[in-house]
Formats: C-alpha cells, sequence, structure tokens
C-alpha cells in the first residue's frame, strides 16, 4: 500500500489509510455479525432438539430450565425407537436409500452423458422433456402411479381404463407390484426417481465442459464408446457423481412421498415410521392401560425432537466427512447455461 | 461446423424422415458416421426415453384421465366413471377450502420467491469473499439442504403443541411489544410511509428462517456462478479505477444473473412440492382417502397454476437479465 502512495504528501496518505482501515474492519464486524446471526439461526434448532431429547419429562414443564436438562435420560430415545421400530427401519433406510441412489445415479450419468456428446434426432425435445421432468410435481402423478403398479398389465393406460390386459388375459388377474420394491427401482434405473431430472441437467453441466481432445484422442488410438466413456471420462467425474449420489442418498433417506407410495406396507422404512409418529404415540403409551391417557403435547414435541436427531445425525455426520468434495465439485459444473 | 449447417438447411419434412432412417438399416443415412453417432446417442439416453414414457407420460395421461372420472375402489381394482368436469366444479365452485388455500399459498410464494434470491444471491456473495472460517460457515449454510429435505420441515408442525406455540408467542407479542418487528413496524406506519411496502418487508423478516432453510441450493449455484468469473475481469476493472461497488454492479451481477431465472424456477417447484405446503397437504389428505379422481383434478389445477407462475416469472427475469450469446 505505501509503494502505491509514495507520490502523495504524507499527511493525506495516513488519513487514506485509516479510513481503508476502518472500512475494512467495519466490513468484515458487519459480516461477521451477520453471518454469525445467519449461522446461530440455522443451528440452533437442531441444538435445542438434541438437548430437549435427552431431557427427562419433568425437566419440560420446569420453567427454570431453558436449554440445559437437570436429569439426563435415554429413555426417550427407547421410546422412539420402539415406536419406529428403530433397529430394522434404519437398516432398511440405509439399504434402501443406497441401492436406489446407486440406480439413479448409474442411469443419470449415461443419460447426462448421452445429452453432452451426441448428436442425435429430437435432442432437443427430449432435453425438454428433461426440464419438464424436474418442473412436474411428483404429486401429480402419484395417484395414477399407484394404480399402474397397484394393477400392473400391458399395454399400461390401456389397461387402467378398461380393466383389460396382456396378463390378465393369461393367468385372470393383473400382477400387484405393489408389494415388493420392483416399482422403485424401475423407476430409479429410469430416470424417474426423486429429483432425477436435477441430476442429469448437473451432470450434463459437467460432461459439457470437459475438452472433446479427451475422447477424441482416445478414439485415435481405438478406444471404443463404452471403453472410452468408463475409463477416460468416469475417473475424472467421480467428484461431481459423489456428490449426486450424495444429494441422491441424503433425499431419498428424509423421502417420505416415494416411500409411501412405493414401499410396502410390511417393510419399515425410518422416515416413514417417523411421519406417523404422532398418530402411535397414544397408541403406544396406552397399551395395557385400562384408562386411555392423552399425551400431552409439550412431551410429543419432545418426542419428535428425538425422531427427528436420530433421523438427521447420521445425515449430518456424513455431510461434515464429505463437505469438500460436495461443495467443490458443485462449484466445478460451471455456470453457463 | 458447416456440416451442421448444411444439416438445418434441409426442409423439415426430410429432417423429419431421416429422423427415423437413422435407425433403419438398409438406406443411405443409417450408414453415415453422423447416424452411427445419433445411435449411439440415443442409446445412451434410453433409460430416459424407456422412464418418461412409462412412468411420466403414460400416469400423466392416466392421472388426466383420472381427474374426468369419478374413481371408486372396488375388490380387485378399481371403478372409474366418466364425469367430465365434475372434479374440476367441485374443487373451484364447492370446496371450502381449495381456492382459498391456493390464494394463500400464492400470496405467501410471491414474497418467498423474491426474498429467497434476495438472500441467497447476498448469502454467496459473502460466502465468495475470503475470511477466517469461511469453511465452517460454508458447511452451515449448506445444512438445510439436509435439514430441510423429506419428512424433517413438515414434522414440527404435525401437532397441537406447535399450534399452541404459535398462539401464546402471538398473543406474549400483541401484549408486551416484545416483537421487534412489530414495533418497529408501528413506527414506521405511524409516521406513514408507505405502509404496505413494510406490511411486506415486515413479512419477510418474519419468515427469515423458512427463507434460510430453504436457500441451500440457490446458494451453491449462484457459488458456482460467482467462482466461474475470471478474476482478469475485476483487475482490468480495478486497473481502470473502477470502484468495489461499481465492479459488484457491472461485473458479478451480470455475469450471475442468468442464474436468476435458474435460482427462480427452481424456488417455485421446491416451494410447490413442499410437504408443509397447506395445498399440498390437501391433496394428500384426499388421497389418503383414496379419492383418486378429486386428488388428480387438484393436484392438475395446482400443477397449472405453478406452470403459470413459471411462465410469468421467466417473462420477467428474461426482460432484466442480460445472456451472453452461449
Amino acid at each position: 500500500m505505501t509503494t502505491n502512495a509514495t507520490h502523495m504528501p504524507k499527511k493525506r496518505h495516513d488519513a487514506y489509510a485509516i479510513k481503508r482501515g476502518i472500512k475494512k474492519w467495519g466490513i468484515s464486524i458487519f459480516r461477521g455479525l451477520l453471518l454469525f446471526g445467519l449461522c446461530f439461526m440455522i443451528i440452533q434448532p437442531m441444538i435445542t432438539r438434541l438437548l430437549t431429547s435427552i431431557m427427562e419429562e419433568k425437566d419440560l414443564y420446569d420453567s427454570t430450565i431453558v436449554l440445559l436438562p437437570r436429569n439426563v435420560t435415554t429413555d426417550n430415545y427407547m421410546h422412539v425407537a420402539n415406536m419406529t421400530s428403530f433397529p430394522e427401519s434404519m437398516i432398511n433406510t440405509l439399504w434402501l436409500s443406497l441401492l436406489v441412489a446407486l440406480c439413479q445415479i448409474l442411469s443419470t450419468t449415461l443419460v447426462a452423458y448421452g445429452f453432452a456428446r451426441y448428436d442425435f434426432p429430437l435432442k432437443k425435445f427430449w432435453f425438454a422433456l428433461v426440464i419438464a421432468v424436474i418442473i412436474i410435481p411428483p404429486q401429480t402423478i402419484s395417484s395414477s402411479l399407484y394404480t399402474t403398479f397397484a394393477n400392473f398389465d400391458f399395454p399400461i393406460i390401456w389397461n387402467a381404463i378398461t380393466q383389460k390386459g396382456i396378463i390378465r388375459g393369461i393367468t385372470g388377474n393383473a400382477v400387484n407390484l405393489r408389494g415388493s420394491i420392483v416399482p422403485y427401482i424401475a423407476m430409479s434405473l429410469t430416470c424417474m426417481g426423486l429429483k432425477n431430472g436435477l441430476y442429469i441437467f448437473m451432470l450434463r453441466q459437467y460432461f459439457k465442459g470437459v475438452p472433446k481432445s479427451l475422447e477424441e484422442a482416445a478414439y485415435v488410438d481405438g478406444c471404443g464408446t463404452m471403453h472410452t466413456f468408463v475409463k477416460i471420462m468416469l475417473p475424472d467425474a467421480v467428484p461431481i457423481i459423489a456428490s449426486c449420489f450424495l444429494f441422491a442418498f441424503v433425499w431419498q433417506w428424509t423421502d417420505v412421498f416415494y416411500a409411501r407410495s412405493f414401499v410396502p406396507n410390511q417393510m419399515h422404512v425410518y422416515a416413514k415410521e417417523l411421519s406417523t409418529i404422532v398418530s402411535k404415540m397414544s397408541h403406544y403409551f396406552n397399551a395395557g392401560q385400562e384408562t386411555a391417557m392423552v399425551v400431552p403435547a409439550g412431551r410429543q414435541q419432545q418426542l419428535i425432537s428425538v425422531g427427528v436427531v436420530i433421523c438427521a445425525v447420521p445425515l449430518i455426520i456424513l455431510y461434515i466427512f464429505t463437505q469438500k468434495t460436495f461443495v467443490q465439485s458443485l462449484a466445478m459444473t460451471g455456470s453457463k447455461e | 461446423m458447416s456440416k451442421t449447417k448444411k444439416v438445418h438447411a434441409l426442409p423439415f419434412k426430410t429432417r423429419f424422415v431421416n429422423a427415423f432412417k437413422v435407425f433403419i438399416p438398409g438406406n443411405s443415412v443409417y450408414r453415415t458416421i453422423e447416424s452411427r453417432q445419433a445411435r449411439t446417442g440415443v442409446l445412451f439416453i434410453l433409460p430416459f426415453i424407456i422412464g418418461f414414457i412409462f412412468f411420466m407420460a403414460a400416469p400423466m395421461i392416466l392421472s388426466l384421465w383420472m381427474s374426468l372420472c369419478d374413481t371408486k375402489l372396488v375388490p380387485g381394482g378399481y371403478e372409474m366413471t366418466w364425469n367430465t368436469f365434475g372434479n374440476y366444479k367441485y374443487a373451484v365452485a364447492i370446496d371450502p377450502y381449495y381456492n382459498q388455500l391456493i390464494v394463500d399459498e400464492i400470496g405467501r410464494m410471491a414474497i418467498n420467491i423474491i426474498s429467497t434470491l434476495v438472500l441467497s444471491f447476498v448469502l454467496a456473495v459473502i460466502l465468495n469473499q475470503e475470511f477466517k472460517g469461511r469453511t465452517v460457515v460454508r458447511i452451515i449454510f449448506f445444512l438445510p439442504v439436509i435439514l430441510s429435505s423429506g419428512v424433517l420441515p413438515g414434522i414440527e408442525r404435525q401437532n397441537e403443541f406447535y399450534d399452541m406455540m404459535q398462539g401464546v408467542a402471538q398473543s406474549v407479542e400483541d401484549a408486551s411489544g416484545i416483537n421487534i418487528s412489530a414495533s418497529l413496524e408501528n413506527l414506521l406506519s405511524v409516521s406513514g410511509v408507505a405502509a404496505d411496502v413494510f406490511d411486506v418487508i415486515f413479512e419477510m423478516i418474519d419468515s427469515i428462517y423458512d427463507i434460510i432453510m430453504a436457500s441451500g441450493i440457490q446458494i451453491i449455484v449462484f457459488l458456482s456462478g460467482l467462482q466461474s468469473i475470471s478474476p482478469s475481469l475485476y483487475e482490468a476493472a480495478n486497473v481502470e479505477g473502477c470502484s468495489a461497488w461499481e465492479a459488484f454492479w457491472k461485473i458479478t451481477f451480470p455475469m450471475v444473473s442468468p442464474l436468476l431465472l435458474v435460482n427462480a424456477i427452481y424456488t417455485i417447484i421446491d416451494f410447490f412440492m413442499k410437504n408443509d405446503n397447506k395445498v399440498m397437504e390437501r391433496i394428500n389428505l384426499v388421497y389418503q382417502k383414496l379419492e383418486f379422481g378429486y386428488s388428480s383434478a387438484m393436484s392438475w389445477i395446482y400443477f397449472g397454476v405453478a406452470i403459470g407462475f413459471i411462465l410469468i416469472a421467466t417473462v420477467i427475469i428474461k426482460k432484466g437479465v442480460q445472456y451472453d450469446d452461449n
């Protein structure tokens, strides 16, 4: 700074430096306060939940206790674990989320590469449909998907309207796929899962940014299409694919909408169990008692907090370990539209 | 380059026919290297094509059909009786809640979109600067991507305690004037400065928690835009004597503004599909009662409103945004 201002009179230089210094400090103090406030706002509910989840019930009604529990207990966790059939539902959630996210990323990567690199007839049309898939709320088609899979038959629409179909013609009954996870996997393998249009879009942005000369060199050396894709393109794309996978995994983990529609009723999935926890409470606490008791509202809130903590903590830990890949690779996708 | 131009110079009909000839062996188009490329490309996107036809287009047609029918579950399937626009008429004219809910949601959304865009843009600019503890702050700011997904945001509002607390908090605020924004609002509206504008602004401030929980992805998108701006632009501007404020409006904003549209659309969709959205709750309720016809009709109306909203946002933003030629 001094070298820049050597030609100026000394006095003015000092005033200038002080002014700049104050401005700089002012900005960073303002920024610090703003960011601290907003960060606090994001984290505070989580901390509150964590602390209320280990309180005993009587602490809830003690007005001298604001956040820190006086009597620490893990009973709440036990109750919630019982209500949500805990170890089983968590294991189911884990493998289902992994499987579904894997299928989704496999198919979306292929499709995104196709869109980024090849020219084919009706390309713009199909890509417009990808955007449409992002925009169309799944709720619009949820009821018809339900009926499609509950009475699965070919040809798909015709059978629903006329109640006639090929399988029904042969065996007399349509197949009920609702009892299995086949529909879930089928939809994931064909890019129709939760927010898959978004992943196609993101991956396509990435592949478009990779220089074409890489593949051309491979083709010249006699490398086939699939070989080039797997050996040349994929290794470089690992970070962005990993972050898409994380998105898919996390959103699958907390998803209730698809879980309600496609997961068989007898299979416990944590998010699904959590979403009905309030109605289960009275049943759970009144089991074996003669007079029905209403679960107090504060207690309900506490048990919900426990459920949310159980659901979110694995994800937060996962996120903290992977955040570097996550943020960096998303920055890499670039912004050209 | 010249090749592609030549293809596009062909009349539409020829191009349309060629699109099919690419896949049929035994003609002149099939053997060209372009059609081999085209076939490989289609093979790559085949999963999407299949998925779209079977799990998107077909259910949409069916759902449109169902919304025009009365559906009734019977053993071994369900029965549909044609009911033209009965369901739609019921939703719009007879259902006491539906219209009101949609109007409420639209009002809330218009405010939310604007504040989400502004807030996420400002935060992205801040998070793009160098300061101590940036990594930690970034980790925290992207937490909402996890914490506001799926079952988590809606579950809190499911019980009476939440409603009760809302009521208590409101009455305490009313009685004691503890609420800072409310007392500020009183102060400002007494002095009579554009009371309506302040109403909107205070509503934004009051719902800042919801907004920040919904803007994780938007911040990421803006941040990726900011990071793709070449630093040499700022250097050049600095050499020319451009202040930071000018650089912001002349470089940063125009470079990132195309992303405004992407973010606006994402925000609208995200808002429309949230589980704690009142209209969505109502549709799910009807859906769980297995009144498929009526719930389809309601979601089609809702979808129409969403599309309308997206179109309006697109038109407004495209007018004010500069695109480069790419």
